[in-house]
C-alpha cells in the first residue's frame, strides 16, 4: 500500500465518523493551543519584565536594603530603616569613585493623590533632583524636585504623565495643590505641583507613568511612625549611574567596601546589583514560569492523546470485519499497521494544525489585553509551535501504533465470520 | 495445481480438540470447477480457509504447484493470497461506505498495481454492473453486491477463486445468475473454482463434487459434462 493511499484510507475513515473524529482531535486541539497560548504568555511575561529592567535607563547599579540571603523586604520606610539611609547615596556620590556619573535614592509607598474633584491611587517615589539625570528621564513641562527642596524638606511634587490628566482633566496641573493620603489616611500633606513628567511610554514606561515624586525627605520625617530615629532618611534604593564603558564589577565592589565602612558591619546588610544581575534574576524567575505553563499545557497534551489512544482501540475494536477483508484481499500485516498508524497520525496533526490556528490566535487576542489589571504581554515563540506539533505527531505515532498492533492480532478467518 | 497430503486441522477448544479437518488428501487441477458440499460443521469452511492460505493446517502438508505454502511466513501467504487467489463469501464481506468501483480496486491497493481505476472498471464491466460502479453496497441488491464481491475477486486475475456459499444469501435465480458468471470464469479465462454450497442444483455447475462429513473427503465425483476441461 502506498503513502497516498494509506492517507487517503485514513481521511476516509475519519470522514465517516466525523463527530467521533471531531471530538478526538478537539484533546488535541486543546492540547496544542494551550501549550502556545501558555508558553507565548510566559515569555510574554519574561520579555514584560526584561524590558522595564532596561527601561530603567542604561548602565545602573542599584543598591538596596537586606542580605544576599534574606532579602528584607522594603515596607514603607520601615523596613529599610536600619540599613539604607539617604546620606548613604551622599557618600557615594562624594567618595570620588571613578566611573560614577550620578547617584540618586529613592524611597516608595503607596498613596492616594487627592485634589478637589479627583481621587487617583498612586505610587508615591520619594527621590532626589538627580533622579531626572541619572534615570534619563525628561519632563513635559514645569522642572524636577531641586536639590533645595530635598534640603529643606520642601512640600513639591512632580506628576508622572498618566496621573496628571487624571488629577486635572481640565486645568493647567502646575501651581495646583495635591493631597497626599499615606498610611491608609491617617496623615494627609499638601504639596504643591512643580512639573509634570514627559511619558515614557511602551511596556516599561507605563508604570512609571502613574507614579508621582516628592522630595524624599519631605514626607517621612514628618509622620511619627516612619521617621528614623536617628533623624536619617530612609532609603529603599539608591541608584548609580555609572559612566559608559565604566568597569561595573570594580566600581560594585568599591560601593560595597565604602558601604560596609559606614554601616560598620563584617557582612554586607545591603545587596548592590547591576541591571545584568536584576536581568538574569528575573530571566531565571520567567523561565521557571514558563516552564510550569509549559508542562501544565504539556499534560493537556498527554490528555489528548490518551484520548487519541482510546479511540483508535475503540475503532480497531469496531472494524475486526474491515480488517478481516482487507487481509483476505492481500493486506500485509504492515499494512493494516500503516493503515491505523496513518489514522491516528492524521488525526493528531489535523488536531495539531487546528490547535496551532486556536493558539496563536488566543495568543494575539490575549496581548495588549487587560488582565486583572496588567497588560497582558504574549510572545508568541515558534518554537513553541514546533513542540506543540512535534509532541501531536509523537502522541500520533505513539497512540496509533499500539492500536494497530492489535489490529495485526485480528485472524481473518474470525474476522470474516464476525458478522 | 493443489495438492493437499493428509491434512489435519484440530481446534483446542475448552470443551476439548474439534478435528475440524482429518486426514484429507486432495487435488485439483488447474481449470477445474470442483464443489464441494456437506453437513453443517463437516468442515467444508476449514478446508476453503487452508486452500485460501488464510489458516494453515495443524498437519500434512498443502503445496500449490509443489511450493509447500503451508510453511510459508504470515507475509507471503498475505502476497500470495492479494496475487493468485480470490475470495468470494457468502455474506459477500464489502466494506461499508464504498462504491462498487473502490471495492473492486481494494485488492490492488496491496498489490501496487498502477491503472487501478480502469482495472476495476473492467472487472465491474464483466461482472454485469458498469452502471452501478459508484454505489454503496446499502444500494445494492444481494446478487448486486455478490457480483460486486466476484469482480473484486477476479480483478487480479487469479489462478484460483474460493467461494464459500456464494449463493448462500440468494434467491435461486440469482444465485443460478452468479454460478452461471462463475462457470464463464472457468470456461472462459480458465481460473480455477473451488465452491462451498449446500443446493444441488449450484453444486451441478461444477464438474467434479466433493463430499464431506466430519473432517473427511467421502465422495469424490467426476461428473462427464458437455463443458470441456482445460488442463
Ligand atoms: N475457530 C474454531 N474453533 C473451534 N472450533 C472450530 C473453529 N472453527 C471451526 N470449528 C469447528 O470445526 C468444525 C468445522 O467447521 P466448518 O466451519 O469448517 O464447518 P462447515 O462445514 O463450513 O459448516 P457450515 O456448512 O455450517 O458452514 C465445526 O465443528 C466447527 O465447530
Ligand atoms: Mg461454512
Amino acid at each position: 500500500m502506498s503513502l497516498v493511499d494509506a492517507v487517503r484510507i485514513a481521511l476516509r475513515a475519519i470522514a465517516a465518523n466525523r463527530l467521533r473524529s471531531a471530538l478526538t482531535a478537539l484533546g488535541l486541539i486543546i492540547g496544542v493551543s494551550s501549550v502556545i497560548v501558555l508558553i507565548a504568555v510566559g515569555q510574554g511575561a519574561q520579555k514584560g519584565v526584561t524590558e522595564r529592567i532596561r527601561g530603567l535607563g542604561t548602565n545602573l547599579i542599584f543598591v538596596r536594603p537586606g542580605t544576599a540571603q534574606g532579602t528584607a523586604q522594603t515596607q514603607g520606610a520601615r523596613g529599610a530603616a536600619m540599613t539604607l539611609v539617604a546620606s548613604d547615596a551622599d557618600a557615594i556620590e562624594q567618595a570620588g569613585i571613578p566611573g560614577i556619573a550620578g547617584v540618586s535614592s529613592q524611597i516608595n509607598f503607596p498613596a492616594q493623590a487627592i485634589t478637589s474633584a479627583q481621587n487617583v491611587n498612586t505610587t508615591v517615589i520619594g527621590t532626589t533632583a538627580n533622579y531626572v539625570d541619572v534615570r534619563g528621564v525628561s519632563l513635559s513641562s514645569g522642572s524636577f524636585i531641586s536639590p533645595t527642596d530635598v534640603s529643606t524638606r520642601g512640600l513639591a511634587i512632580v506628576l508622572g504623565a498618566a496621573v496628571a490628566p487624571q488629577l486635572f482633566p481640565e486645568e493647567e496641573p502646575l501651581g495646583q495643590t495635591v493631597r497626599l493620603s499615606l498610611g491608609g489616611g491617617r496623615v494627609t500633606f499638601q504639596f504643591r505641583v512643580v512639573g509634570v513628567m514627559a511619558p515614557r511610554g511602551g511596556s516599561s514606561g507605563g508604570l512609571e507613568d502613574s507614579y508621582v515624586y516628592v522630595p524624599v525627605s519631605s514626607v517621612q520625617n514628618r509622620i511619627a511612625f516612619v521617621r528614623n530615629p536617628t533623624g536619617q532618611v530612609n532609603v529603599s534604593q539608591i541608584d548609580i549611574k555609572t559612566a559608559p564603558k565604566a568597569d561595573q564589577a570594580l566600581i560594585k565592589d568599591q560601593v560595597t567596601a565604602l558601604l560596609m565602612q559606614r554601616h560598620n558591619v563584617a557582612e554586607p546588610d545591603f545587596r548592590v546589583l547591576s541591571q545584568d544581575d536584576l536581568l538574569g534574576a528575573a530571566s531565571a524567575v520567567s523561565l521557571t514560569l514558563s516552564i510550569l505553563l509549559g508542562s501544565v499545557a504539556g499534560i493537556s497534551l498527554i490528555v489528548g492523546g490518551i484520548g487519541v489512544m482510546n479511540i483508535m482501540l475503540v475503532s480497531v475494536a469496531e472494524r475486526i470485519r474491515e480488517i478481516g477483508i482487507r487481509r483476505a484481499v492481500g493486506a500485509q500485516a504492515n499494512d493494516i499497521v500503516k493503515q491505523f498508524v496513518t489514522e491516528a497520525l492524521t488525526l493528531c496533526l489535523v488536531g495539531g494544525l487546528i490547535g496551532t490556528g486556536v493558539g496563536v490566535g488566543a495568543a494575539v487576542l490575549l496581548g495588549g489585553r487587560a488582565v486583572a489589571g496588567q497588560t497582558m504581554t504574549t510572545v508568541i515563540q515558534p518554537w513553541s509551535i514546533g513542540i506543540a506539533f512535534a509532541v501531536a505527531a509523537g502522541v500520533g505515532l505513539i497512540s496509533g501504533s499500539y492500536p494497530a498492533y492489535r489490529a495485526t492480532a485480528v485472524d481473518p478467518i474470525t474476522a470474516l465470520r464476525n458478522e | 495445481m493443489i495438492r493437499l497430503e493428509g491434512v489435519t486441522k484440530t481446534y483446542l477448544t475448552g470443551a476439548g480438540a474439534v478435528h475440524a479437518l482429518r486426514d484429507v488428501d486432495l487435488e485439483v487441477r488447474a481449470g477445474e470447477f470442483v464443489a464441494i458440499m456437506g453437513q453443517s460443521g463437516s468442515g467444508k469452511s476449514t478446508l476453503m480457509n487452508i486452500l485460501g492460505c488464510l489458516d494453515r493446517p495443524t498437519s500434512g502438508t498443502y503445496r500449490l504447484d509443489g511450493r509447500d505454502v503451508g510453511r510459508l511466513p504470515d507475509s507471503v501467504r498475505a502476497k500470495l493470497r492479494g496475487a493468485a487467489f480470490g475470495f468470494v463469501f457468502q455474506s459477500y464481506n464489502l466494506l461499508p461506505r464504498m462504491s462498487a468501483l473502490e471495492q473492486v480496486e481494494l485488492p490492488l491497493i496491496y498489490q501496487r498495481v498502477p491503472n487501478r481505476r480502469h482495472l476495476a472498471a473492467e472487472a465491474l464491466v464483466r461482472v454485469g454492473l458498469a452502471d452501478r460502479a459508484h454505489h454503496q453496497p446499502t444500494q445494492l441488491s444481494g446478487g448486486q453486491q455478490q457480483r460486486v464481491a466476484i469482480a473484486r475477486s477476479l480483478v487480479v486475475n487469479p489462478r484460483l477463486i474460493l467461494a464459500d456459499e456464494p449463493t448462500g444469501a440468494l434467491d435461486t435465480k440469482t444465485g443460478q445468475e452468479v454460478m452461471q458468471l462463475l462457470t464463464d470464469l472457468v470456461d472462459q479465462r480458465g481460473i480455477t473454482v473451488v465452491l462451498v454450497t449446500h443446493e444441488q442444483s449450484v453444486a451441478d455447475f461444477a464438474r467434479r463434487t466433493l463430499r464431506m462429513r466430519d473432517g473427511m473427503i467421502v465422495e469424490d465425483v467426476v461428473r462427464p459434462s458437455l463443458r470441456a476441461v482445460s488442463g
